[in-house]
């Protein structure tokens, strides 16, 4: 009824393919990105801003650098704590080297020396497979973490072993430091976002998204057809860790604002990013909003209720956290591998038909 | 002989006995991965959950004690008995079959034909979830392990090698525990392959190994074999989470050993039992040499990550780890 390309007619090449070719899907994408230009940041508090917001856009960021390389390239990475890590320290490490020039210009260098870094850890991702290379960047991510503990050039030789972002302005409001407001840390994640979205999307579906894609569903297949795996590979690597850079450096500059690295961009981090794509659907920008949110809001929720609800103490209310954490993604590998982007794709099949189903 | 040479020697001995315990967590992943081709990620954890059952059946906790209390406003926490270790051992197993079982019937039946990578996901899930019940169950303070195995360096062992340097060595610092750790691998070791290579269920269970559609068609039970399969790896744990516990207290950083006999594997390939062993030995061998030598020069540390490397260089110029199956791939 409404979700239906009946009476859509497309009459040039470029209409065709567009990124939302059915007008319901394309109104609901401008729908969401007027309120969150439009309306959120009037609204937001700092309370939602830090526990809900701001966590969700740069885990999203993040879900779609790790989904390119997983999801579209069929690279099993467990190093992404330590590629946000990059990020992150390569954005301290310009802040205070080149402190006139404008901060957004130094996240996006973040992200692409963070790709550098990534393209370095990827090359054994063309001799090794699978588990295998699933542990071999594992060897990033504890490698990294030690180099960012132990060099104190990383960290500027500070007494504390921590970095701390020192206040930097946009437009005259500052993004960085302890004055920021919550919008404008919501406003500068945001912009990030749609940006990064916005490039995954394309690139995934253009020529150098395909040769992903083939080498991820029969690498030696896909070498057959053409497809250059060494290409491919590398080129997933540095697209992925590009992101995931970005995240790194906007989790450290404006939402941390201080990062200690071993804590912050430890092991558990690349599990948590790895879980909401899981959650969110492999091989889907959808997903890894959807996976970001989900994993977001779920402790959130869960504290509200057994803390604030029922009263219990917080220690306890982490370890239920654990259960539900452990058996929600069981439950969801069993009844429903491809996450929460199919239950929406299989939600938008029914609405097609509905409300006369034959 | 020189002192330095002899430090040499200690480091590497050390790095033997640590790369046994190594090796002994690499076991149980090595079984569940050539009986189903499942990666069982959770095996840290199940090592962590069977030493926390067991110091909490030893010393008569309440299981779920926190949570009653919450719920009830009770203040319960103690039986206020003590349990031998052998039964409190034996308790522990039965519940290690019992998780076994639950395992195979909740989680691995339904995921049956899916791919490898999924099942890999759900272990994590799995690992995540069996933390959460171990430390809703006994609490999450560290604990400390005490079965009546020896413990502290082994004087006999120092009196006897002191000769060897000169008056500033006072001989071998090895610690009694990581020898009867060492020990109890090896009859582990062999009595695994002596139940895979003589016994009926042992048979059953390499032809599933083997090939699962050609086992089911010869009446092999494949859910009896998983859950068998499973306790083994239970039981593989929980020698693990006894030696480690003993060794460093029974707390989180235990499941994170799961981490260290990933390279492990890797080195040894997946498949193969003796690969595990002498994977940890080199590991252990090899992250005790290069922070005794190189560490000192690069800040020190490096046992995080040396593994890994030393696994990913490896790797590069031969994927299969060393007695791995060679890898052959067809379109």
């Amino acid at each position: 009824m409404f979700y239906r390309e009946a009476g859509d007619f497309k009459t040039s090449y470029v209409d065709d393919s567009q990124t939302f070719p059915i007008a319901f899907d394309r109104y609901r994408y401008y729908f969401v990105l007027v309120i969150a230009f439009g309306i959120i940041p009037f609204i937001i508090n700092d309370y939602w801003a830090n526990a809900v917001m701001v966590p969700f856009l740069i885990y999203a960021i993040a879900a779609i650098g790790l989904n390119i390389l997983t999801g579209y390239c069929g690279q099993v990475s467990l190093g992404t704590g330590g590629f946000m890590a990059v990020g992150g320290y390569a954005c301290y490490k310009l802040m205070t080297a080149f402190p006139d020039v404008s901060i957004m210009v130094h996240l996006l260098l973040a992200g692409f020396i963070t790709a550098g870094v990534g393209v370095l850890f990827g090359l054994p991702s063309l001799r090794i497979k699978g588990f295998y290379l699933a542990v071999a960047t594992l060897a990033a991510q504890f490698f990294l973490v030690w180099l960012f503990n132990k060099v104190p050039w990383f960290y500027n030789y500070s007494a504390s072993g921590q970095i701390s972002a020192p206040e930097r302005f946009v437009f005259g409001v500052p993004v960085t430091g302890p004055n920021v407001e919550a919008w404008a840390k919501y406003m500068v994640c945001l912009v990030f976002v749609t940006f990064c979205a916005w490039l995954a999307r394309n690139l995934t579906r253009g020529t150098i998204g395909r040769s992903w894609m083939a080498i991820r569903d029969m690498d030696i297949a896909a070498e057959i057809i053409g497809v250059n795996p060494l290409k491919a590979k590398l080129t997933a690597f540095a697209v992925s860790s590009f992101f995931i850079g970005i995240a790194g450096a906007l989790l450290f500059a404006v939402y941390l604002g201080a990062v200690e690295v071993g804590e912050v961009y430890g092991i558990n981090k690349s599990f948590l990013v790895l879980f909401m794509i899981i959650i969110g659907g492999l091989g889907s920008i959808f997903g890894a909003f959807a996976g970001a949110a989900f994993m977001v809001l779920l402790p959130v929720a869960l504290k509200n209720i057994l803390v604030g609800g029922l009263g219990w103490d917080t220690a306890l209310a982490t370890h239920f956290e654990f259960v539900i954490v452990g058996a929600l993604i069981v439950l969801f590998l069993i009844a429903e591998p491809h996450g929460l982007a199919q239950l929406w794709k299989l939600a938008k099949e029914k609405l097609r038909l509905w409300p006369f189903p034959h | 002989m020189t002192d330095q040479f002899l430090f040499g020697v200690e480091v590497v001995l050390n790095g033997l006995m640590a790369g046994v315990l190594y090796a002994l967590v690499a076991l149980g992943f090595v079984l569940i991965f050539k009986a189903s081709g499942i990666f069982n990620y959770a095996q840290g954890v199940m090592a962590l959950f069977a030493a926390l059952t067991l110091v909490g059946i030893m010393e008569g906790q309440v299981p779920f004690a926190h949570l009653i209390n919450a719920i009830f406003g009770t203040d319960v926490h103690y039986f206020g008995w003590n349990v031998p270790a052998l039964a409190a051992i034996l308790l522990t197993m039965i519940l290690m079959v019992f998780f076994a079982w639950a395992v195979n019937h909740f989680v691995m039946r339904h995921l049956v034909n899916q791919e490898p990578i999924i099942l890999f996901m759900a272990t994590i899930g799995l690992a995540y979830f069996l933390e959460g019940v171990g430390d809703l169950m006994w609490g999450s303070e560290i604990k400390k392990l005490d079965v009546g195995l020896p413990q502290g360096a082994s004087i006999w062992v120092e009196e006897n090698t002191a000769f060897l340097g000169s008056d500033n060595f006072f001989g071998f610092f090895i610690d009694k525990l990581d020898m009867v750790a060492a020990l109890v691998a090896a009859v582990l070791v062999i009595a695994l392959v002596a139940f895979a290579q003589y016994t009926k269920q042992g048979r059953a269970m390499r032809a599933v190994a083997d090939d699962h559609q050609a086992a089911l068609s010869v009446g092999i039970s494949l859910n009896f074999i998983w859950v068998l399969v499973w306790s083994l790896a239970g039981f593989v744990a929980l020698v693990a989470g006894i030696m480690w516990g003993a060794k460093s207290g029974v707390q989180f950083s235990l499941s994170l050993i799961a981490l260290k006999a990933l390279p492990v594997l890797m080195l040894g390939g997946f498949t193969s039992i003796p690969g595990a062993i002498v994977g940890g030995l080199i590991i252990g061998v090899g992250e005790k040499l290069f922070e005794f030598t190189i560490g000192p020069m690069i800040g020190g540390a490096t046992e995080n990550w040396f593994a890994y490397v030393l696994a990913l260089l490896f790797l590069v110029f031969r994927p299969q780890g060393l007695f791995g199956e060679k890898i052959i791939e067809r379109v």
